[in-house]
């Protein structure tokens, strides 16, 4: 009798174990799971939209066949580092962590999890398992510049930066290199906000720029408040991360506008196919992302509330920068203090840009810090 | 210096009513940590509200109205059910932030009327002071109207007196039958008022557009601004001005390239107010107090 439920309970035993081989074959194509960390919300219509932006064209191409995860609103610190833990543990197997100051936290997870494969969005420090991607944002402000150059009366440019840290000043110094290729008259003053989101303090800032004279604007932050502001006032700007025109019709000249979906899309492709790199060690640089205008990772929405030469200058500065004719940072380049950073005939490399801590000529005072 | 002015002033505004606001709630002896909720629902109602009826002033009433339900949930708990005042008002600010992120979704991208500015017949055409004081939008001048209205109520009605009272000491204003609770329901629910107009006034007029938490920490400042003026409703305006003239003085010497660094001066104000601390503390010690004495004390007799 005992031998008998023995065989019972073996053969059953057995039935099962065939059932789950052939449940678990069945689903061996299942979903690459992906992780998304957001600073803020969609809601912000910027820097964190243009991300959620992103994530709908992975979810529209690869529909079943991802499953993703998002956590938004996650401060950059601490939390970063629980939340980014949480999101390796759930098993997403790559995880896009979305803003610069992530670096840390990113690093300190990718260190406990050797085989989940993290994507740092604007940083610049990798390991084994992190790259990093990029916009080459600073192209879009080159062309900024020049229009701005042509469209400025009083020759005074209001820049609002977020903090002083490499690719925002990167950012304000290709915005000179293109002001001076159109005006040599023109100079940019620029207020750090210290924050990346705060709509009334952009506001307030935008307010001071105008009563400071300047009758064109261009922001390094988040929200569509200076727009707002200089649509009231009658100056002009530029819109940052998405298309703001709805905020602005009478003010936005262009917005540069951050197109991360084909790089989400790249990456998990790579993922699947077993091709996704760093790059060799021991800076890794190869197998990093950092595309603009070339790659259509940074696209410029349409040219408005501008004549049509200025116009066409716009759009030969942007054809110059895609077939590559226009190199922003090359030589002879001149810091404000009349200090030379590289002589004629040199042009300034990927590393040199990141290093940047000085405005170049045409931007007053100097970088804080 | 016209234009820089009139920005210090517009900026102020938001501080200055919320802080307002605190102040009546923290007399009858509530300490409402959920101002900064209370401003993100004003702000939220009062633009969904500009959206729907396409009129800024509808905007004023929503913003109070939005601000005062969500005051109405804190008196809920802390009045009737007794529960912390510290982690209730914590709690209703986290509350709010996520559900003004909610309701407001629908409303990223899109954009409204401001609120007109009003000018006085004759006065406005003043040079220099007339644009500053008399051609301001109408919450501009409501606020320095409560101010008034706070300040004469407090000191000379008698239901100004009985709230104090209420604030100072519950269990005697309670003994002597004065209605503990109910007069608590009312200062916290104004509280939410002068919070959700002030921060109505955020997208009613400093950027007409939604995005979510826009608020940004102002309801904190306000907090802090109601210790800084030690209770007293006037000093507020001296408060908010200094706290919005600091925010632009900054911003201005970094335009203009002043050798300050911008993070010091942004420092003042919570410097200013921690001396502010320090000094009402000196003043307790010589039994001549200004804070309320029951403030964020519940009151458990019964009615």
């Amino acid at each position: 009798m005992i031998k008998f439920c023995m065989r019972i309970f073996s053969l059953i035993t057995l039935g099962i174990s065939v059932l789950f081989f052939i449940i678990s074959s069945a689903f061996a194509g299942s979903p690459t799971k992906v992780g998304f960390v957001y600073l803020t919300t969609p809601g912000d219509h910027g820097w964190t939209y243009a991300h959620e932006l992103g994530k709908q064209m992975v979810e529209k191409r690869f529909g079943k066949d991802v499953k993703i995860s998002v956590v938004e609103n996650v401060p950059e610190g601490p939390d970063a580092t629980r939340v980014i833990r949480e999101l390796a543990k759930q098993g997403n197997e790559i995880i896009f962590t979305t803003s610069f100051g992530y670096m840390e936290p990113t690093l300190k997870v990718a260190k406990e999890f050797p085989n989940v494969k993290f994507e740092h969005i604007t940083g610049y420090k990798r390991s084994k398992n992190v790259a990093t991607g990029n916009i080459r944002f600073y192209e879009g402000r080159y062309i900024q510049g020049v229009v701005a150059g042509l469209m400025t009366k009083t020759n005074k440019i209001g820049y609002i930066g977020a903090y002083p840290i490499a690719e925002v000043i990167m950012g304000i110094n290709a915005f000179a290199q293109g002001l001076k290729s159109v005006n040599k008259d023109a100079s940019i003053s620029v207020i750090w906000a210290n924050t990346w989101y705060d709509p009334v303090k952009e506001a307030d800032a935008a307010k001071v720029h105008i009563a400071e004279g300047a009758d064109i604007l261009a922001q390094h932050t988040d929200s569509p408040a200076m727009l707002q502001i200089a649509e009231k006032k009658g100056a002009m700007g530029f819109g940052q991360s998405t298309d703001m025109s709805a905020f602005a019709p009478k003010a936005q000249l262009f917005a540069s506008i951050n197109n991360w979906g084909p790089y989400y899309i790249k990456k998990i492709e790579d993922l699947r196919n077993g091709t996704w790199n760093t790059g060799d060690g021991p800076n890794h640089w190869p197998g990093n992302v950092w595309g603009g205008l070339k790659s259509d990772m940074l696209v410029i929405s349409k040219f408005q509330n501008m004549p049509a030469n200025v116009a066409q200058k716009a759009q030969e500065a942007l054809d110059g920068l895609k077939n590559g004719k226009i190199n922003i940072f090359s030589g002879p380049l001149i810091d404000n203090t009349g200090k030379e950073i590289i002589p004629a005939g040199k042009a300034l490399d990927d590393g040199a840009l990141w290093g940047m801590n000085y405005y170049l000529q045409g931007v007053n005072g100097k970088v804080p810090g | 210096m016209e234009a820089l002015i009139l920005t210090i002033i517009a900026t102020s505004i938001p501080l200055l009513l919320a802080a307002t606001g605190e102040l009546i709630a923290e007399k009858s002896g509530v300490l409402n940590l959920g101002v900064e909720g209370m401003m993100l629902s004003g702000a939220v109602g009062a633009l969904g509200t500009v959206l729907w009826l396409e009129n800024p002033y509808y905007g004023i009433v929503a913003g109070a109205l939005s601000g005062m339900l969500m005051a109405s949930i804190f008196s809920i708990f802390t009045i009737n059910f007794m529960t912390n005042q510290v982690a209730t008002g914590l709690g209703l600010t986290i509350f709010a932030t996520g559900l003004t992120g909610l309701a407001g979704a629908p409303l990223v991208g899109k954009t409204i009327p401001s609120l007109p500015k009003i000018e006085i017949f004759l006065l406005s055409d003043i040079p220099i002071f007339g644009s500053i004081l008399f051609k301001q939008d109408f919450v501009a001048y409501l606020s320095i109207a409560i101010i008034i209205f706070i300040s004469f109520f407090l000191k000379y009605s008698k239901s100004g007196i009985i709230l104090r009272a209420v604030g100072d000491d519950h269990q005697s204003a309670h003994s002597v039958g004065y209605p503990v609770k109910k007069i608590r329901w009312y200062a916290t629910c104004f509280g939410g008022m002068c919070a959700g107009i002030g921060g109505a006034y955020i997208p009613l007029v400093l950027t007409p557009h939604w995005s979510e938490g826009m608020t940004a920490g102002r309801g904190w400042i306000a907090l802090a601004l109601v210790v800084f003026a030690s209770w007293i409703p006037w000093r507020i305006i001296v408060g908010a001005l200094i706290f919005g003239g600091i925010t632009i003085a900054q911003l201005v010497g970094q335009a203009r390239g002043w050798p300050i660094p911008s993070q010091l001066l942004s420092m003042m104000p919570y410097i200013a107010t921690i001396i502010a601390l320090t000094m009402i503390s000196g003043r307790l010690s010589k039994n001549n107090s200004v804070v309320p004495s029951s403030l964020g004390r519940p009151f458990f007799g019964s009615q």
